[in-house]
């Protein structure tokens, strides 16, 4: 076996590689073209920055599920969490905060709510990532656990009615809460919903890339063992990326809550799953260790695109169902014969 | 070999190339029916690997297989023993929560019309189990059988086969008790007047001299040497395992005082049901030394080496490292105080396979390379250089998948990584193992430099020859307990051959492979 030889495989990208390297790229291309001519209004500027603003709401849940999944996990949690933090920011919009001791209760301002559905998310977070990181729960279950437990707290809360009309009101001091959904930076119409989102891709973004732990999320998902020899921590690896999701999530169920400018308790139901899709589009890896924040963003728009081209279209939401499934299948069937013969041939490349 | 036998079997020119290694080159192996015929060899020499390949569940890169002179192409373990070529496995194959009649026949059901025969099942069951061991009710649950009780329903399962020729057993008395072994041992003389090859594959010599007729010796996926057990001797066979390699390399001498740098005492790691695998050792490691751990497969050297790196939470003993009493040694902490473990088997615990040759080098120092937290790449780039440079990794571009490099470069991106974490205690197990000569010779070259740097080199190894031309003291290791500490002219082949042997007949434990890492 030569050395100098090793490299070859590498250096000569073929044509065919490319396109199965790009296909994501590709198939939200050709969806783009073909709903285009298909779907009536699908390239209006009110189209286009409602199908956005729908991307950035799955989006933010996909962008810490890519961290999960890169560390070897998953995160089933975070529909429910979507649902529950809408239910906690509108019920203190509406009934406020008891406080038996003085026997009141308190209306905290917008950003005190937003402060405390976040620090709420953060433990959820938390409690997921230590089960999984210390007691060694299996990532599935824990979260599924969590995933029911903030489901049901989430009912709970208002014995499952909805919290409507969250203005807010000028007397207790919360006016606002409608505007994180609603409103846009003026005059050129970018909705905040988004802004938020890009913020937040880059700041995932950045930290996969350009810090120590992004490395050390790739590490613990490539090998674990080796990771934890070398000296990583993997048990505050692990919690981080929960938490960060968790915290995803709860920006998710702020923004949405806030667009409807109602809380329902079933909000978010399944959203777990569209995130998972979108990461596995988006070229991550299930068996942890590969993949990009980029991928997981074509795989939220080649996701959003489909949805909601297809409801333009007026395709029966059953078969919407059909489709996606379709598409998730191929695409990570795809993935796998590339992955085969990349295989091949760099050992075919070493027999030489 | 001179013999009159003719093989039932035969592996001509067999290679195998795994990513990152070459798990066997050019090898031939000949199975003689109505004999014992063993393959041996320390761990990654590439038994494992033929087995599987004469067993068909790997394929061979090249060369091939004949069965009765035929040639065969196994596309699964079925189809093997459709040929009448049965395996037992190490760990046992079987469901605990079925009954034995259903293990001996998962997957090849006696049905009617895809109805279970159950009757007719028992019947032959029972047929064979009595040939082997009478006594065993094929209706019982599998997990109520003594662990010698199931080995013989693995190997009654292999039998169901009307026509079977060649029996391969890998480690099969690795977890049996001694009454157990013993019924094992006239099973395979029962087997062998039958007109059955048996491959055995093992690390107790002591049992290959007792019931082996031929043995093959494997290294770094090499034939080395095969004989008829009549021959030879332990100690023939131990020096062939380990090899004769022609190794010089310069003992550069170290300036400064040979100050202690670890000291440890009485350092003990029990095992689950009894004994310990670390049996209350007690060395010191000095400034400028490479210090060799010595020992055969399974005494307690790797265990020893983790339990310095923190693995082993349970171990107990002492620990001073660089002036500091250590309590209780933790992974991440030891690395803090320069302690680094270029561990046994690189692909499971030193290499993250998904990652770059360049983030693979710097998995440990990242850290140092930030400004505000952020990487700077200019850093890494830098530093990652110098590292390929310095310890002259051959790579064509550091981005690539660390896959795509050799087993010797893999080994050096490891030790690299040591080297980029200012490394002062360097634990080196079996850094050689698997790579070629010329890769061997940088690593040692590489543990001389970093001893003459006033660093402090542990190197565990297995390769007698190694150990002697590398190391300036050499602790050898039985059965968990440090039997010799040699320097200088003490170090020969006979005396480290005859204190790794020191313990091996009088416990059980020097002989039980693989540790277990929480």
């Amino acid at each position: 076996m030569s050395t100098a030889k090793q490299a070859k495989p590498q250096t000569q990208v073929s044509l065919g590689m490319l396109l199965l390297k790009g296909r994501t790229f590709i198939a939200l291309a050709i969806l783009l073209i073909f709903f285009s001519f298909r779907a009536p209004n699908f390239t209006e500027w009110g189209s286009v920055v409602l199908m956005v603003k729908h991307a950035s709401i799955y989006g933010l849940l996909a962008l810490g599920m890519t961290m999960v999944i890169i560390t070897g996990g998953i995160d089933l949690s975070v529909g429910s969490i979507v649902g529950l933090t809408g239910m906690m920011a509108g019920g203190m919009l509406i009934e406020g905060i008891h406080l038996p001791w003085i026997a009141g209760t308190i209306y905290p301002n917008v950003p005190l709510i937003l402060l405390i559905v976040f620090a709420l998310a953060v433990f959820v977070g938390f409690c997921s990532g230590q089960l999984i990181a210390r007691l060694k729960v299996p990532a599935f279950i824990a979260t599924l656990g969590a995933m029911y437990i903030c489901r049901g707290a989430a009912m709970l809360r208002s014995g499952g009615a909805t919290f409507p009309n969250l203005f807010g009101d000028a007397a207790k001091g919360n006016l606002g809460f409608d505007l994180i959904g609603a409103g846009s930076i003026p005059g050129v119409d970018v909705p905040y919903s988004i802004i938020i989102f890009i913020v937040m891709a880059l700041i995932a973004a950045f930290i996969m890339k350009k810090t120590p732990l992004g490395n050390q999320i790739y590490a613990v998902g490539g090998n674990e063992r080796a990771a934890q020899l070398s000296g990583i921590k993997i048990n505050k690896v692990k919690v981080f990326v929960y938490i960060f999701s968790a915290l995803l999530a709860a920006m998710s169920g702020i923004i949405m809550t806030s667009q409807l400018r109602a809380a329902h308790p079933a909000n978010g139901e399944s959203w777990e799953m569209n995130a998972i899709a979108s990461v596995v589009l988006g070229g991550t890896s299930m068996s942890g260790g590969v993949g990009t924040i980029g991928g997981t963003i074509i795989g939220v728009a080649v996701i959003t695109v489909l949805n909601d081209g297809m409801i333009m279209m007026g395709v029966s939401s059953f078969w919407q169902m059909v489709i996606k499934g379709v598409v998730i299948i191929v695409a990570v069937v795809i993935d796998l014969v590339q992955k085969d013969l990349q295989k091949k041939a760099a050992l075919v490349a070493r027999l030489k | 070999m001179e013999t009159t036998h003719t093989p039932v079997m035969e592996a001509l020119g067999i290679t195998k190339l795994y990513p990152g290694t070459v798990a066997l080159k050019d090898v031939d192996f000949s199975v003689y029916p109505g004999k014992v015929n063993v393959l041996i060899g320390e761990n990654g020499a590439g038994k494992s690997t033929l087995m599987k390949i004469l067993a068909g569940i790997e394929k061979p890169t090249e060369g091939k297989v004949l069965l009765d002179g035929r040639e065969v192409h196994f596309a699964n373990t079925r189809e093997a023993s459709g040929h009448g070529v049965g395996i037992i496995h190490q760990e046992l194959n079987l469901f605990p929560e079925m009954r034995v009649a259903d293990n001996m026949f998962a997957g090849k059901e006696v049905n009617n019309y895809g109805v279970i025969d159950r009757k007719t099942q028992a019947k032959l069951a029972v047929k064979v189990l009595d040939k082997l061991q009478p006594g065993i009710n094929p209706s019982e649950m599998m997990r109520n059988l003594r662990v010698g009780q199931q080995q013989i329903v693995e190997i009654a399962k292999t039998m169901l086969e009307e026509n079977l020729k060649v029996l391969i057993m890998d480690e099969p008395t690795s977890s049996l008790s001694n009454a157990e072994v013993e019924v094992l041992f006239k099973l395979i003389e029962d087997l062998k007047a039958q007109g059955i090859a048996i491959i055995y594959i093992s690390h107790r010599l002591e049992e290959i001299i007792r019931i082996g007729d031929f043995v093959t010796i494997l290294r770094d996926g090499h034939r080395v040497a095969d004989a008829e057990v009549k021959d030879i001797s332990i100690n023939w066979i131990i020096e062939h395992m380990v090899g004769h390699s022609n190794l010089t390399i310069e003992k550069i001498p170290y300036e400064g005082e040979h100050e202690p740098v670890m000291t440890i005492t009485d350092y003990t790691l029990p095992r689950l049901g009894g004994g310990y695998t670390v049996d209350h050792a007690s060395f010191t490691l000095h400034k400028g030394e490479v210090l060799g751990i010595y020992g055969l497969m399974g005494a307690g050297r790797t265990e020893l080496v983790e339990c310095l790196m923190g693995l082993h939470p349970e171990s107990t003993g002492t620990m001073v490292l660089a002036g500091e009493t250590i309590a209780r040694p933790t992974i991440t902490g030891q690395i803090a105080r320069g302690m680094v473990l270029v561990p046994e088997d690189r692909q499971r615990d030193g290499l993250v396979q998904t990652m770059s040759i360049a983030n693979n080098l710097l998995l440990t120092s990242i850290p140092q390379f930030t400004k505000n937290g952020v990487i700077r790449k200019d850093q890494c780039k830098k530093a990652v250089d110098c590292t390929v440079h310095d310890m002259q990794i051959k790579v064509a571009d550091v981005k690539h998948q660390i896959t795509s490099l050799s087993g010797g470069n893999q080994q050096k991106v490891v030790i690299g990584k040591c080297v980029m974490a200012n490394a002062r205690v360097f634990m080196m197990d079996e850094p050689s193992r698997g790579i070629d000569v010329g890769a061997k010779t940088d690593i040692f070259i590489l543990m001389r430099r970093f001893a003459a740097q006033g660093n402090g080199v542990i190197f565990v190894g297995s390769e007698l020859k190694e150990i002697i031309t590398v190391c300036d003291r050499v602790l050898v290791m039985s059965n968990g307990k440090l039997t010799a500490d040699l320097s200088g002219t003490e170090i020969t082949e006979a005396a480290l051959v005859a204190a790794s042997a020191a313990n091996l007949f009088t416990g059980k434990a020097a002989t039980i492979e693989g540790s277990v890492v929480q």
